[in-house]
């Protein structure tokens, strides 16, 4: 239910993290980076190219490509 | 150079650092941390010009070694790469890694940035998972009380169970009590180091118990065991191959052979894999 991935997250919008689809490296490294489920994460500003974008992780500001950021999937917040 | 070689660098740069230090210095402590949190600021403040830098053998990571003196001791700093986590993802997580894991530094510094604490812990918990001797130092407090984060650090030192400073490297504000701190952790058994490292779910908790005690006479008290068990179900064979390595520099008997210490994993394999069904 309204579940999608987090780089179709628009700028300025905050969701939370529902799980991590992505084999086990890629995984570690998203949950090292603070994308444990229930995280809230706000798009913060976007690449004038598209990508990478840049997400308020809980108290840091990370960059993260298309590539990573739409294995992980989120859910809108109020 | 590869980093699947047979003789591992992180062995070629212990025996270094044991050249160096052995005679003179009366400690080693490892400095760790996430990467921004201020961390080589520290290392530069307690050791001043008393540093140089080398490379990490077989690996382009660059790490700092310095040294100060406290209450007459001399204490060897060793600067590691900054990391998000231990689980080895990256060359900097594994020198990290094997080198707190292997070098068995008389303590481990992990530097945390104080404005975004909660994201720091990760780093602390998977260090308290490997040693007990984990002070944490809290750095940039300065700036978190500009932005009006009031951090509760006699809950943080109850909840972890390490001792816990506040530090601004910056102006050196703390640096003498993390060094009165770290005297204690080192030459007098410190009675309020009781770590509390993360406690998982059951099923992962009993496989754990029980491929703890297959490799428990492995360590010989070399190696935290129920760290060990936790790396082989991760199953990480560059760690696993450092693992033996260790303990076969290390055992005077009975040294574990590969296969042995892989016929023990496959079984705490097994009966996690059986309790998840």
């Amino acid at each position: 239910m309204g579940e999608y991935g987090l780089n179709l997250l628009p700028v300025g919008k905050a969701a939370e993290v529902v799980r991590i689809q992505a084999g086990e490296l890629i995984r570690n490294r998203l949950l090292d980076l603070g994308l444990v489920p229930g995280t809230i994460v706000e798009a913060v500003r976007k690449n004038p190219a598209g990508d990478p974008v840049a997400y308020k992780i809980r108290g840091a500001l990370i960059a993260l490509r298309s590539e990573e950021s739409r294995l992980v999937t989120v859910r809108p917040v109020e | 150079m590869g980093g699947t070689s047979s003789y591992p660098g992180v062995f070629v740069f212990l025996d270094e650092l044991k050249r160096d230090v052995g005679r003179k210095a009366d400690a080693v402590i490892a400095l760790g941390g996430n990467p921004n949190t201020g961390k080589s600021t520290l290392f530069n403040a307690l050791t001043g010009l008393n540093q140089h830098t080398g490379n990490w053998p077989g690996k382009t990571v660059v790490l700092a070694k310095g040294t100060y003196r406290h209450r007459g001791k001399e204490i060897t700093v060793v600067d590691l790469p900054g990391t998000y986590s231990l689980l080895a993802n990256s060359a900097d997580e594994q020198v990290a890694r094997d080198f707190i894991c292997f070098g068995n530094p008389d303590a481990t510094v992990v530097v945390a940035d104080a404005t975004c604490l909660e994201r720091n812990l990760n780093l602390v918990l998977q260090v308290m998972e490997i040693t007990p001797k984990t002070v944490l130092c809290v750095n940039l407090a300065d700036e978190a009380a500009r932005k009006k984060i009031k951090i509760n650090y006699g809950k943080l030192r109850e909840l972890l169970g390490i001792p816990v400073v506040p530090t601004v490297a910056r102006d050196k504000t703390g640096l003498e009590e993390l060094k009165n701190i770290l005297d204690q952790v080192i030459f007098s058994e410190m009675k309020q180091l009781q770590p509390r490292p993360p406690v998982y779910d059951e099923e992962i908790e009993a496989a754990l118990a029980q491929l703890q005690a297959e490799v428990e006479d492995l360590c010989q008290g070399k190696l935290n065991s129920r760290w060990v068990a936790l790396r082989l179900l991760d199953g990480d064979p560059a760690l696993l191959n450092n693992i033996c390595h260790y303990l076969q520099r290390t055992g005077q008997n009975g040294r574990p052979s590969p296969a042995e210490v892989w016929r023990r994993v496959n079984y705490g394999q097994r009966h996690l894999g059986r309790e998840i069904q």
